[in-house]
């Protein structure tokens, strides 16, 4: 299930597969050779772990997918005591039982052949890996034993604060050599996501660790519950988002089954736009902002009084361009969508250094989708060679560069029309 | 400001004295007023960081107030104290409506009333030696009695001044309460255990604090949900609002269609998903009429063949935009075919009885009834009853029976208040660009809509060569698209 890999072959994302490989080989090994310490703690943490992974649900935006196996495999990996009583199990009984309870709760995802399942696994067992690593061998030591609670649980948060930053690192590289997008903007799109259910794994599993060792495995449903809950607000959060970008596709159509514009444009638009985001640096949220704006750009053209041939406004007065925007943007604003989309809409006729950068996207985008329609094989070439020469006033020339970097990695393909 | 009804005055000031009584049995300087006064300022910290944050958007009753720390101090605390708790909070905590003083007031009188109740209720069944212990799994008993008893006296209390202040009658005031308090207060009170039991162990407060977090963020998350969700129905509106502005007869039709829509499908017993969904089914069932050349929408008198039959195209455009929309799902289809008729004479596709989808059927009525009971510019609505009548001749042949049927008991039982929509909702800003259609379905509006009438008009005259250019569209609806 490994992605396709692009011409250079990423090699971090096979180089951390066979490290958790490794990992899980070398825990599976010791407690098999030693055999597992307070077995019912593992069982239950196991079953904890699978059951996480089973529940497991594909986020709009790719945050943490398994809440609840996450938090548990912390909690395993940050126990220090049971019910009052010390425990024993090391690093590698931790490894292994997360690592057998995540494949099994995967394995029936895999099978159905949904989701990066070797990349979440991978994370997963390094994760938790560095976790116990931080934690066991000083709970072993006895160093923690003079410790007061407080104390002790701000060192657990602490500890896992840090490994919530190095998960996010790591997701970010993973995504980084599955896609090619940059670097940066990834890494800021997983940081920000620790900020919401991140954090509420993070604070599950310091609880889960103490608050077993205060009151025994009883607590570990209890405690899973209001993360459960979590993770059910959002899954409809992210089901009326889907939802929302479905109407906002319909809305766009309406330019074109009012003859206003050619089928598909308005997608063709949004697509390429946010690929040309995506290439640079644009956020998640910046992106979604860009593809609505996108989607909407020619329903100012709803409130003109003849239709402009083939719906092409790039061949427009400036004037009549701008005005054509204004009234967009007014539409998109009672339509109660973000009023940064509105905005986008509104500048997108505007001299490149006037506008926000989602506004010169489209602008640009919007340029080259109407010049490469019907115009045959040599359309693109064209197309981009005529925004080149516009670069001094309308757009903006990394746009373009951007957007030719975009076409010619897709193979400089006409757009299909229809 | 609404006037309070006096004994709704007296309902609120009997509980306030109820509350009070509660607040008189306080320990002396032996209570632990350090925990009380923590968390007191946990209480009121929740209360405003939901407030400042989400204005307007909060989530329903019971999930956006922060039970985890009340039901925390019930299970630590004894009753008087840990009612205390809640004062400051209720005090401080955003109200919306008027009046805000003594809906406050009602607030911390309700919570203190709520709180002492499940604080004795847990410590009767010697909760808190088994908070202390902690002896799990007895430990859920009396939290679950205590969550049992918080749910029970706030849903009491909140029935109460719904039937004297709201003037909901009583019979119904209770309906479905509890049901909808217990499980989001169930979650709570798990948390709330969590937090006792990690309060009163070695780890202290502060691993208590952190059981917070998760409930935090799934609030946080839930709020979100509504406030994407109002956007997602607000942009659905501007779509219909768009349609409303090119056929001015009928304002507000869209809305109506989807409501009566909605409540055939409560009465036919289908689940309130499915009847959402018809609702919206309901209010975009015109949306294709975007595609028709506003001319022929606003024509007066009779059409020609060949116009009615670019009119008649409309199911297949609306159709074609929400075919994208898959939360519609089987409502889509009845977009399409609401313009067939049980023997075949309709259109697009002139469908005979079963093979029209059942949503089709359904808002075919909806859509009919609400034809002849609203008032248009060219004639008076007629009433209810008429309009019933007429449905029930035409039942068989034109429309499903059992639809009709549906549509009389609901009427019957609920009698037909359309909503009219008369201005924007939900987060819809009132945009005022010159050159824009605005949609608030206000009577100036309708008149500036109209004297942009020409422009757009001449807007769509390429429409008609693609409306004359489709073949096989069933001629014979001679009343075409007003209604029948």
């Amino acid at each position: 299930m490994s992605p396709p890999s692009g011409p250079r072959g990423p090699l971090l994302p096979v180089l951390l597969r066979c490290l958790a490989a490794l990992l899980v080989l070398a825990g599976l090994g010791h407690t098999l050779r030693y055999g597992l310490d307070e077995p019912g703690v593992a069982l239950v943490f196991g079953v904890l772990v699978g059951a996480g992974e089973l529940s497991r649900w594909r986020g709009a935006e790719g945050r943490e997918q398994a809440p609840l196996g996450a938090a548990g495999g912390l909690a395993y990996a940050l126990l220090g005591e049971c019910a009052g009583r010390s425990t024993e199990h090391g690093v590698p009984q931790v490894v292994a039982v997360v690592a057998v309870g995540a494949l099994l709760g995967c394995a029936p995802h895999a099978a159905r052949g949904r989701g990066a399942t070797a990349d979440h696994l991978t994370r997963r067992v390094l994760t938790v890996t560095f976790a116990a690593v931080c934690f066991q061998p000083l709970h072993d030591s006895g160093l923690l034993l003079g410790w007061s609670g407080h104390a002790r649980v701000l060192l657990l948060v602490g500890m896992l604060v840090v490994t919530a930053l190095c998960d996010a690192v790591l997701a970010a590289a993973l995504a980084r050599a599955r896609t090619r997008w940059p670097y940066g903007p990834l890494l800021r799109d997983e940081l920000r996501g620790l900020l919401g259910i991140g954090s509420a794994v993070c604070a599950t599993g310091v609880v889960m660790a103490v608050a077993v060792g205060v009151a025994g495995l009883w607590a570990l449903p209890v405690l899973s519950l209001p993360l459960l809950l979590t993770q059910l607000s959002f899954r409809r959060y992210a089901a009326v988002r889907t939802t929302y970008r479905q109407t906002i596709a319909s809305l766009a159509r309406a330019t074109e089954i009012a003859g206003y514009t050619p089928p598909g444009h308005a997608r063709r638009v949004a697509a390429l736009s946010r690929e040309v985001g995506r290439e640079l640096g644009l956020g998640e949220r910046e992106l979604t902002v860009l593809e609505y704006a996108a989607l909407m750009h020619d329903i100012g053209q709803l409130s003109l009084l003849d239709p402009v041939p083939a719906g092409a406004t790039a061949g427009l007065p400036t004037a009549q361009q701008r005005r054509i925007a204004l009234l967009g943007g007014a539409v998109v604003r009672q339509t109660g969508v973000d009023t940064e989309v509105a905005v986008v809409v509104e500048r997108q006729a505007d001299p490149f250094r006037e506008q926000p950068v989602g506004a010169r996207i489209v602008r640009a985008v919007n340029a080259y989708e109407e010049k490469t329609r019907e115009a045959g094989p040599s359309g693109p070439l064209r197309a981009l060679e005529e925004l080149r020469l516009a670069t001094a006033h309308d757009y903006q020339p990394e746009v373009v560069e951007s957007l030719a970097r975009v076409v010619a990695r897709d193979g400089l393909t006409v757009p299909v029309v229809g | 400001m609404r006037s309070v009804p006096a004994w709704a005055r007296a309902y609120v000031a009997c509980t306030v004295l109820a509350a009070l009584a509660c607040l008189t049995d306080l320990p002396g300087p032996r209570a632990p007023w350090w925990a009380v006064a923590l968390l007191a300022a946990l209480y009121a910290g929740c209360e405003q960081i939901t407030r400042c944050r989400f204005v307007g958007h909060l989530a329903p009753r019971g999930m956006g107030t922060f039970f985890p720390v009340l039901l925390a101090g019930a299970f630590l605390l004894p009753p008087p104290v840990a009612a205390l708790v809640a004062v400051p909070g209720a005090l401080m905590s955003r109200v919306e409506q008027r009046p805000r003083a003594l809906r406050r007031v009602w607030r911390a009188a309700q919570l203190v009333l709520a709180v002492w109740a499940a604080s004795w209720t847990h410590g009767a069944l010697g909760g808190r030696d088994a908070v202390a212990g902690p002896d799990f799994p007895y430990a859920l008993l009396p939290a679950g009695a205590a969550v049992l008893t918080f749910c029970a006296v706030l849903t009491l209390l909140d029935g109460g001044i719904l039937a004297l202040a709201e003037r909901v009658p009583w019979r119904t005031a209770w309906r479905g309460l509890l049901l909808r308090a217990l499980a989001p207060v169930a979650a709570h009170g798990l948390a709330g255990l969590m937090m006792a039991v990690l309060w009163r162990s070695p780890y202290g407060p502060a691993a208590a604090l952190l059981v917070l977090l998760p409930m935090y963020v799934s609030c946080w998350v839930f709020a979100q949900y509504h406030r994407e969700r109002a956007a997602h129905q607000a942009t659905i509106r501007a779509l219909v609002q768009a349609v409303d502005i090119k056929d001015t007869y009928t304002r507000g039709h869209s809305e109506r269609v989807g409501q009566a829509s909605q409540m055939i499908a409560r009465e036919l017993g289908m689940d309130d998903d499915r009847a959402e969904v018809l609702r919206f089914a309901g209010i975009l069932h015109d949306v294709g009429k975007l595609g028709v050349p506003t001319r022929l929408l606003r024509k007066d008198g009779p059409l020609t063949p060949e116009e009615r039959r670019i009119v008649e195209l409309h199911p297949e455009y609306g159709h074609e935009m929400v075919r994208g929309i898959s939360f519609l799902g089987e409502a889509r289809a009845a977009v399409l075919h609401h313009h067939e008729r049980m023997d075949g004479s309709g259109y697009p596709y002139g469908l005979v009885g079963s093979e029209i989808p059942e949503f089709a059927r359904l808002v075919a009525v909806a859509d009919a009834f609400d034809a002849m009971t609203s008032t248009r510019s060219y004639r008076r609505g007629r009433p209810v009853a008429a309009a019933l009548a007429e449905l029930e001749r035409c039942a068989g042949t034109q429309f499903d029976p059992v639809m009709v049927g549906a549509l009389g008991q609901a009427l019957s039982r609920c009698g037909w208040e359309p909503l009219v929509t008369t201005a924007p909702r939900g987060n819809v800003p009132a945009p005022r660009a010159p050159g824009v259609e605005r949609a608030t379905g206000a009577a100036a509006d309708r008149g500036a809509a109209e004297q942009r009438a020409p422009e757009r008009g001449a807007a769509e005259q390429r429409a008609p060569e693609r409306g004359a250019a489709d073949r096989g569209v069933v001629e014979r609806d001679a009343a075409g698209r007003r209604g029948r």
